[in-house]
């Protein structure tokens, strides 16, 4: 029974092969904008998460607070109000998993005949569990290089491989200016953080190292910035008030008084960076779908004009036995026939699309099976839905007036 | 005596018009026996096609019942009409009524589609009727590459696909020239001698003169019901 429907509705649809065509075109795009804007979308999506989660989870930034000279006030970090002390303290706090005072600048690298400006983060050795940061070869600096304020560094994927090239870098020794520095490991990828850098191009020394020996220091043990992690995205809010009532105690500020530090907390940032993409996404899925309605209303048009041009073969069917039923499905099949194969070349045209995106734009795409199930069960939808009102217009004609019709 | 095939008694048909209702069929009763092959004439507007769509069970009367195979078909339900016309009844038309993208085989086995008949089956028995009608040649031709006369004898094999007890040809010769007329005749006249029951409209009398008995309406009424006078073939 149903191979003979697919075949009748097959010969119906190549009777009138433009017109089915030019029907199926309106699912073709609906689909395929639906597919490639969700996989743009998507895309948008994994890329934010996975800035997110290379930056390291459950973050908080600490910075010191600024300067006011004659009404020059200079940026959040610039006063020296925060201290390793501080960081320790923190460190202590319940909620928090560990602390990481840091001290930054960027510094030209050399190393044989190759020479390359990263950027340099002086920390403790903790740096990396705020961060989530693995090593992929060597190993970590340690609290007693941080003590000694050895010349020992960590180096990210980006720098290695301008400065190395193929090289193996773990326990060779580049230069800062004049300085010996031994590489001890080498970071993992992180790949780019929300704005757009990269965060592998970075070099990573021992705090004590980069105040005393790298980039100096106005007033030793102090920090510009402190990273801080928490256990749980759930603690964070209580974490965060907990950090600003320890540094107003340690920092002997009166009631009333400004803060000097500010504390910000990467994960809400994060979070709306994540919510405005999700909501793009759905935006351009919505308007998309827009595409996929109009395409179901050509199939009903164009179902509409074949039940008044068939009305003599639908009389016909009846005389020789066709139940209303029968008329029904015939031609709801068709409409589902129309509507599924326009969606299975939308899907390839829009598959296609994403790819040719990502290829052209270096745009991430994520085409998920939930993109694939919902599109496809969309047409299907759509087919039966606006299927439905001409097969039933077929299927309660009346078998004299249709065998009558010329 | 056997029970009538067709059954009809008091049977009134009126349509529906802005000016009232509009009486076309008035006091109609006839019974057509098993195997009996019957002629309905009469002009244009007499009644005779809203009849046949009546026996057809495509239209239903105002009032009067009409029995086919001994069951009331006012009692039955859109799908067991559909299947009446499917199982019992055959139709002949006037245009033929192929469907123009189907082969002939195909039309020829569309009836078997709505009984559930599988694939296999429907194919054996569309080529059987096929070659009963000799044109098992052109199985795989869409009705427009066949004569007239020979789209009406495919026509007849859809017909006869279902193995019916009855046959309806409303003007069956209507578009044909005398000759194949004369032939689609024949072919009757041998399905009626193998027991089938054949009601056929037509206002051509030599036509009518194949039919065992002739039933002629006018003005709704039947005004003449008589068996076929043989009359002198005329020589030229």
């Amino acid at each position: 029974m149903l191979s003979s429907m697919f075949h009748e509705a097959w010969s119906a649809m190549g009777a009138n092969r433009l017109r089915t065509l030019l029907t199926m075109l309106g699912m073709v795009i609906g689909v395929g904008a639906v597919v490639l804007m969700m996989a743009v979308g998507q895309g948008a999506q994994y890329a934010v998460a996975q800035s997110i989660s290379s930056m390291g989870s459950n973050l908080f930034v600490v910075l010191s607070g600024f300067t006011n000279a004659g009404g020059v006030r200079s940026g959040a970090g610039n006063a020296p109000t925060l201290t390793v002390g501080d960081a320790q303290a923190i460190a202590e706090l319940s909620g928090v998993v560990a602390a990481a005072p840091t001290h930054q600048g960027s510094a030209q690298l050399v190393y044989g005949a190759n020479n390359w400006n990263a950027f340099v983060i002086g920390s403790t050795p903790d740096y990396l569990t705020v961060r989530s940061w693995p090593l992929v070869s060597g190993q970590p600096f340690t609290e007693s290089d941080l003590r000694a304020a050895t010349r020992v560094a960590l180096i990210g994927k980006t720098a290695a491989e301008n400065l190395f090239g193929q090289d193996d870098p773990v326990g060779k020794t580049l230069r800062i200016g004049q300085a010996p520095y031994q590489i001890l490991g080498v970071l993992a990828a992180k790949g780019q953080s929300l704005d757009g850098r990269d965060q592998d191009d970075v070099l990573v020394i021992p705090l004590t190292t980069a105040q005393r020996k790298l980039f100096g220091s106005p007033f030793q043990g102090s920090v510009r910035a402190i990273m801080v992690k928490a256990e749980s995205p759930e603690v964070m809010p209580q974490v965060e008030s907990a950090i600003v009532a320890l540094l107003r105690q340690r920092h002997r500020l009166r009631e009333g008084q400004e803060n000097d530090f500010s504390v910000r907390n990467l994960a809400a940032v994060a979070d709306s960076a994540a919510e405005t993409t999700r909501v793009m996404s759905l935006l351009l899925g919505a308007i998309a779908s827009v595409s996929l309605l109009v395409g179901g209303i050509g199939i009903m048009n164009i179902m509409l004009v074949s039940v008044t041009e068939r009305t003599r073969e639908i009389g016909i069917r009846m005389a020789i036995g066709a139940r209303e039923r029968d008329i029904l499905t015939q031609f709801l099949f068709e409409a589902i026939l129309i509507s599924v194969a326009g969606c299975l070349i939308g899907l390839v045209l829009g598959v296609g699309g994403a790819v040719l995106v990502n290829l052209l734009t270096d745009t991430p795409v994520v085409i998920s099976g939930s993109t694939v199930l919902v599109a496809f069960s969309v047409a299907a939808g759509v087919g039966i839905f606006f299927g439905f009102y001409p097969a039933r217009k077929a299927a309660r004609l009346d078998p004299i007036e249709a065998l009558r019709y010329q | 005596m056997a029970q009538p095939v067709i059954r009809i008694t008091a049977l009134h048909k009126a349509y529906e018009t802005p000016a009232g209702p509009f009486p076309v069929l008035k006091d109609v009763n006839l019974e057509i026996q098993p195997g009996e092959f019957v002629a309905i004439m009469g002009p244009s507007g007499s009644g005779k096609s809203t009849f046949m769509n009546i026996l057809g069970c495509l239209d239903r009367p105002s009032s009067g019942t009409y029995e086919l195979d001994g069951r009331s078909v006012a009692a039955m339900d859109k799908d067991e009409t559909a299947r009446l016309r499917n199982r019992t009844l055959g139709f002949v038309f006037q245009g033929f009524n192929l469907l123009p993208r189907m082969s002939l085989e195909d039309n020829v086995a569309l009836p078997l589609v709505y009984s559930q008949v599988d694939k296999p089956e429907r194919r054996a028995r569309a080529r059987e009727l096929l070659a009963r009608v000799g044109l098992e040649k052109y199985a795989a031709s869409l009705p427009n590459r066949i004569s007239g006369g020979q789209q009406q004898r495919v026509a007849i094999a859809r017909a006869l696909v279902n193995k019916p007890r009855l046959i309806l040809a409303d003007e069956p010769t209507g578009n044909l020239d005398s000759h194949t007329s004369e032939e689609i005749m024949a072919l009757f006249n041998e399905l009626n001698r193998e027991g089938i029951t054949i009601v056929l409209v037509t206002h051509e009398p030599d036509i009518a003169q194949h039919a065992a008995r002739q039933v002629r309406f006018l003005d709704g009424r039947i005004v003449r019901d008589e068996p076929t006078h043989p009359q002198p073939q005329p020589s030229c």
